[in-house]
């Protein structure tokens, strides 16, 4: 069992598999890095030469973007490669020449090459960085050359800024090392990049030479260079060791390690993000970035909330899985979070809180080592001077507002002194201590826990300067006043703490209470939604009401994406509409508060279900700030969320009844194929048969025989006849192209011209007629009420036994003319009754009745183009009554 | 000699029609049943020889491939009054009104039997070989005597109103062809009543209630919905 095991390979290392394949079969591109440990190394020389190799072999290569520092060999290099003309953006005055990505998308070469991966683009571009450029690129399925240094990557930016004292802005997210489908090591030894420096090869820009003067010295360049051939070395083994793993090679790796960081806002968190992605990278283990939300979080100032957005975006681009919890205490959310992850090592952080401050409250590194049982637990020091963190800037602003509380509670310690000094002959100076406790309630529970505290403070000076023996002095006679002062002083910031957070609690409760009712109210409206524009409308009231925002929604049709809903006053340019079409197509939020297009007005999240993305959400909030919060944006993602699959929904259920009506369609048509061909068949057969008959076997039949046959001929060929006649009546009446010539007309008329026209058919069968003398002329098509009324004789004849006779009468019941026509026939079983003017339907009758299922069909479309209606029922006396009405105008009455 | 002089005086008649079928079908059937046949497969062709063969009946088919058949009518009318009698087919109504309109004396509505045809082309040839109708009128037990306005059913006379017996008049001096509504309320009561179909539909209403056995099954008076009116 166990030996089965380690040989099968592990399912970790199939799943990867399966996403290096994916990356195959969605169409990505495919990414090649060529690495270097500093300017001058050349990458680009190499990346030209690797594309020539390739152009040679007859793949499209073309370049996007190459920078050659007007150096020749490298010219010379790009002669004869596609050169795509750059996009020159205008910034400040300046053209500054960009990666131009709308013109490779549309170019769609094979191999594209884009020098400077680590690029910053310039402001205005799509993109911010020139490696998102890159990640569209890839997604169109273009295969991507391009060149970065080490420095550049986002885990080694701070190790590089130890090593060189530079520190580097322009960072790449390491995940990009990691899909790259190769990285090529660009590589020469530092005396010899040094050799170059000082023959004039390696560019270097005018303003930042002296920076690069203390780049490049041996010793920063050795480190360099160790640092991108270890990275590079880490890669090749991990490919070995994914081959190994899928061709279950059992080898001695460790097991799959997870590892868990933690942060919190604060200003080292950046540099525990990093330590645990090297951390992780050592290990080869998966790991989560996480920040606790705790009722504290009312507490936080803006600027903190920014901040834990700003560690999970990072933790993000360096390859972290992201998470948000909510939790009483820190400690107990990082332990479960830990349990539920499996995850082996907890990385925390080293506190560098005063040493008073651990007696008062035990710091959550000693909480979490305390429960952490087996999982481990790594701290990680902040080494000083190493930025000290940057100050709270809001503290300024709050500043003004804070002296406010201290005032109040000065005054309300004063108020509490003048009651005391009004009671004072009546109460016990001990009494007068719930007098000042009183007060510091209030200051907590209406100014907060500092204000509290100073007037906890303020209260047992006050207590001991007036009413403390001996007065007016600090001095105190009596000792044990002393056990009132640290009581009094105690159970208020004792109090003033706990109401605080029972008031931050309530705070968060209620943020929370806000987002689940206007989620709640949002899934309300939607449920209630039947059409697309009830749950457009919802969506934009919801939106609009629960983050104070203006609502644009995108829906896609087809390729397109069209506009189709939008708040009053929401004005979109086509910049705007561009982005939308970026999120859409790219399935991720772009504008304003993410990485994409960020200078567009409103950002915009797709509205995607797992299977499809159907649209896009723009919004525009009514704060900047708002579109950098973390609550806002979740809230924007379930709002999206929820009106993707109501959306969907939408058009599940659209497309289901279009699907119902195809597949009635398709029946419909079958019945027609059907009937035609039996139809037209059966009497051309008959005629064909008496007619082949007679042209070969003419001279020995009877005379009686032959008369038989054409008679059979003749009426067969008349039954053709109606029938090719009542198909085109169906089709006209089908394409609306039925004109109707309405003129009065004389019932009588009417029925004396439907009965000329059956008069064969009739025969010697009775046929009673009762029309009132005093009938007035009635508007209608005589030639198509004609053709009704033959219908129903005729339909009367086949059905009802031969010696029962066949009723017509005419009556007005107030506005409508009413014609019946009766036969005494088996009647229409009662579900039957309103299906019988479906067409091609046909109850079954006995043989030889074969009549085209058209008929009633007809009828019912020629009565109702006259306005009418058509019924039939069973009569008491047995057999079927069918009823028309027409209308008569009141003044023809 | 006699088979000779025969040939001569048989009835000659003109079939216009473009369908190949027909033509071979109408040349045996009316061959066969003593008349003489010239045959034309467009309308050019038959306005040639409605002049050259000098028919006695021309049989004409609306649905021509190079001139309409109404043009046909119109043109040919424009020196002859030669009986047309058209063929057509069921759903064009409008079509017949029109051709009736500009001068055709019958239709036919295609497919038709032999005995229908046979029929119509004798009612054509009686007609006009008729310059002065014939005054008295007798079918079954209907009788209309135009020479002493009299009109009787089974020996009982008819009282009719004027406008009743204009009518009458007008449909028997056309026995046995269609005359379209406009031809009759043009006739009857002037050019000024095109628009007002109702009060011939009354006018034939009453005629029927006086002249029919069973009104709701007309013997004499008989409706071509959607085209018109016809004495038999």
């Amino acid at each position: 069992m166990i030996g089965n095991d380690d040989i099968r390979p592990s399912p970790e290392a199939m799943l990867k598999l399966a996403q290096a394949e994916e990356t195959e079969a969605a169409g990505l591109g495919k990414l090649k890095i060529f690495l270097g440990y500093a300017a001058g190394v050349g990458k680009t020389y190499a990346m030209l030469e690797a594309a020539r190799e390739r152009k040679r072999e007859g793949r499209d290569v073309v370049a996007g973007y190459v920078e050659s520092h007007g150096r020749a060999e490298t010219d010379a290099l790009l002669e004869g490669l596609e050169t795509l003309p750059c996009k020159e953006v205008h910034y400040m005055g300046v053209s500054l020449p960009e990666l131009n990505l709308d013109a490779i998308l549309a170019r769609k070469p094979q191999i594209a090459l884009v020098d400077e991966l680590a690029h910053t683009n310039a402001p205005g571009s799509r993109h911010e960085k020139r490696w998102q450029d890159v990640e569209e690129l890839l997604a169109a399925g273009i295969d991507i050359y391009t060149t970065v240094n080490i420095q550049h990557f986002e885990s080694l930016s701070d190790v590089v800024a130890q090593i060189t004292g530079v520190v580097v802005r322009e960072t790449v997210p390491d995940r990009l090392l990691d899909v790259a489908f190769e990285i090529r090591l660009v590589d020469i030894p530092p005396e010899d990049l040094l050799q170059r420096l000082h023959e004039g090869k390696v560019y270097i820009p005018d303003q930042a030479a002296v920076a690069i003067e203390k780049f490049f010295r041996p010793g920063n360049l050795m480190a360099l260079r160790e640092l991108s051939l270890r990275r590079t070395a880490a890669r090749v083994d991990d490919q070995m060791r994914a081959y190994m793993e899928t061709q279950s090679i059992s080898g001695p790796w460790p097991a799959a390690e997870r590892l868990m960081v933690c942060v919190s806002g604060s200003p080292y968190s950046e540099i525990l993000i990093r330590a645990a992605r090297r951390l992780a990278d050592d290990l080869k283990a998966q790991w989560h970035t996480v920040y606790v939300e705790t009722p504290s979080l009312g507490r936080q100032v803006r600027e903190n909330r920014e901040r834990v957005w700003k560690d999970l975006r990072l933790a993000e681009s360096l390859g972290a899985h992201v998470a948000n919890v909510t939790a009483a205490t820190v400690a107990d959310a990082v332990i479960e979070f830990a349990v539920r992850h499996n995850v082996t090592k907890i990385v925390v952080g080293k506190p560098s809180r005063p040493r008073w401050k651990e007696m008062l409250q035990q710091p959550i590194v000693d909480q979490v080592i305390r429960r952490s049982g087996v999982i481990d637990v790594v701290v990680v020091s902040f080494e000083s001077g190493t930025a000290s963190p940057p100050g709270h800037s809001s503290a300024v602003k709050n500043r003004s507002l804070e002296m406010r509380g201290y005032l109040a509670s000065v005054m309300l310690v004063a108020a509490a002194s003048a009651v005391c000094a009004l009671v004072r002959s009546f109460l016990e100076p001990t009494n007068m201590v719930m007098i000042y406790l009183l007060a510091v309630v209030l200051a907590a529970v209406r100014l907060g826990r500092k204000p509290a505290i100073l007037s906890a403070l303020l209260g047992v000076l006050a207590f001991d300067f007036f009413f403390v023996p001996p007065q007016l002095t600090f001095a105190v006679a009596d000792t044990q006043y002393l056990i009132t002062f640290i009581a009094l002083f105690v159970v208020g910031v004792v109090i003033s703490t706990l109401v605080t957070r029972v008031r931050e609690r309530a705070e968060v409760i209620r943020v929370r209470e806000v987002q689940t009712s206007s989620l709640y109210y949002l899934s309300r409206d939607l449920a209630a939604a039947g059409d697309i524009n009830a749950i457009l409308q919802a969506v934009i009231k919801n939106v609009e009401e629960a983050l104070n925002a203006l609502v644009v929604i995108f829906l896609s049709e087809g390729e397109r994406l069209d506009n189709v809903a939008l708040s009053e006053g929401l004005v979109l340019d086509i910049k705007e509409q561009a982005v939308a079409d970026w999120a859409f197509r790219n399935r991720q939020p772009a504008g304003r508060g993410t990485d994409t297009l960020i200078s567009a007005d409103l950002i915009y999240i797709p509205l995607q279900t797992p299977g499809t993305v159907l649209g896009v959400l723009g919004v525009r909030m009514a704060n900047e700030l708002d579109y950098r919060f973390t609550e806002s944006r979740r809230l924007l993602d379930a709002f999206a969320t929820q009106a993707a699959m109501a959306i969907e929904r939408v058009q599940f259920s659209r497309q289901a009844e279009q699907a119902q009506i195809l597949q009635a369609r398709e029946n419909l048509e079958r019945a027609l194929l059907n009937s035609i061909s039996h139809d037209l068949r059966t009497p051309l057969s008959t005629v064909t048969g008496v007619l082949s008959s007679l042209k070969e076997e003419g001279a020995h039949l009877s005379d009686r025989a032959r008369q038989e046959l054409l008679e059979t001929a003749c009426s067969e060929a008349e039954r053709l006849n109606r029938f090719v006649g009542n198909l085109l009546d169906m089709t006209r009446i089908e394409a609306g192209a039925v004109r109707l010539n309405r003129e009065s007309c004389d019932v009588q008329d009417l029925v004396g011209c439907a009965l000329a026209a059956i008069e064969q058919r009739i025969g010697n069968r009775e046929i009673r007629v009762r029309l009132p003398d005093e009938l007035p002329l009635v508007p209608m098509d005589l030639v198509l009420m004609t053709h009704v009324l033959v219908n129903l004789l005729d339909n009367s004849l086949k059905y009802s036994p031969p010696n029962q006779p066949i009723e017509i009468s005419a009556s007005i019941e107030t506005t409508w003319l009413v014609i019946e026509v009766a036969d005494r026939g088996p009647g229409v079983a009662g579900h039957d009754l309103a299906r019988i003017f479906d067409k091609f339907y046909r109850i079954p009758i006995p043989e030889g009745a074969g009549g085209t299922g058209l008929g009633l069909s007809i009828c019912k479309g020629i009565v109702e183009a006259h306005d009418g209606k058509i019924a039939a029922e069973n009569r008491p006396v047995g057999g079927l009554k069918v009823v028309v009405r027409l209308p008569v105008p009141p003044e023809e009455k | 000699m006699t088979i000779e002089k025969n040939f001569l005086n048989l009835p000659r008649i003109l079939v216009v029609d473009d369908e190949l079928a027909i033509r071979r079908f109408l040349h045996t059937v009316l061959s066969d049943t003593d008349f003489v046949l010239h045959e034309a497969e467009n309308g050019h062709a038959g306005l040639a020889a409605a002049v050259g063969f000098k028919p006695d009946v021309i049989l004409l088919d609306l649905g021509l491939p190079d001139i309409d058949g109404i043009e046909v009518i119109r043109r040919i009318r424009e020196w002859s009054q030669v009986p047309i009698i058209v063929l057509s087919v069921r759903e064009r109504e409008d079509d017949k009104v029109a051709a009736l309109d500009v001068g055709a004396d019958d239709y036919l509505t295609k497919p038709f039997g032999v005995g229908e045809l046979l029929a119509r082309i004798r009612a054509a040839l009686r007609r006009s070989l008729q310059e002065i109708p014939e005054p008295l009128f007798v079918s079954n037990q209907l009788q209309v005597d135009l020479s002493n306005r009299r009109v009787t059913v089974n020996g009982v006379d008819i009282s009719l109103t004027p406008t009743e017996y204009d009518i009458l008049r007008l449909l028997v001096t056309h026995a046995g062809k269609v005359l379209t509504h406009n031809q009759i309320l043009k006739q009857v009561w002037g050019i000024g009543y095109l628009e007002q179909p109702h009060v011939l539909r009354v006018n034939i209403s009453n005629l029927r209630r006086k002249l029919e056995n069973n009104p709701s099954r007309p013997a004499h008076l008989i409706t071509e919905p959607g085209v018109g009116y016809r004495l038999r």
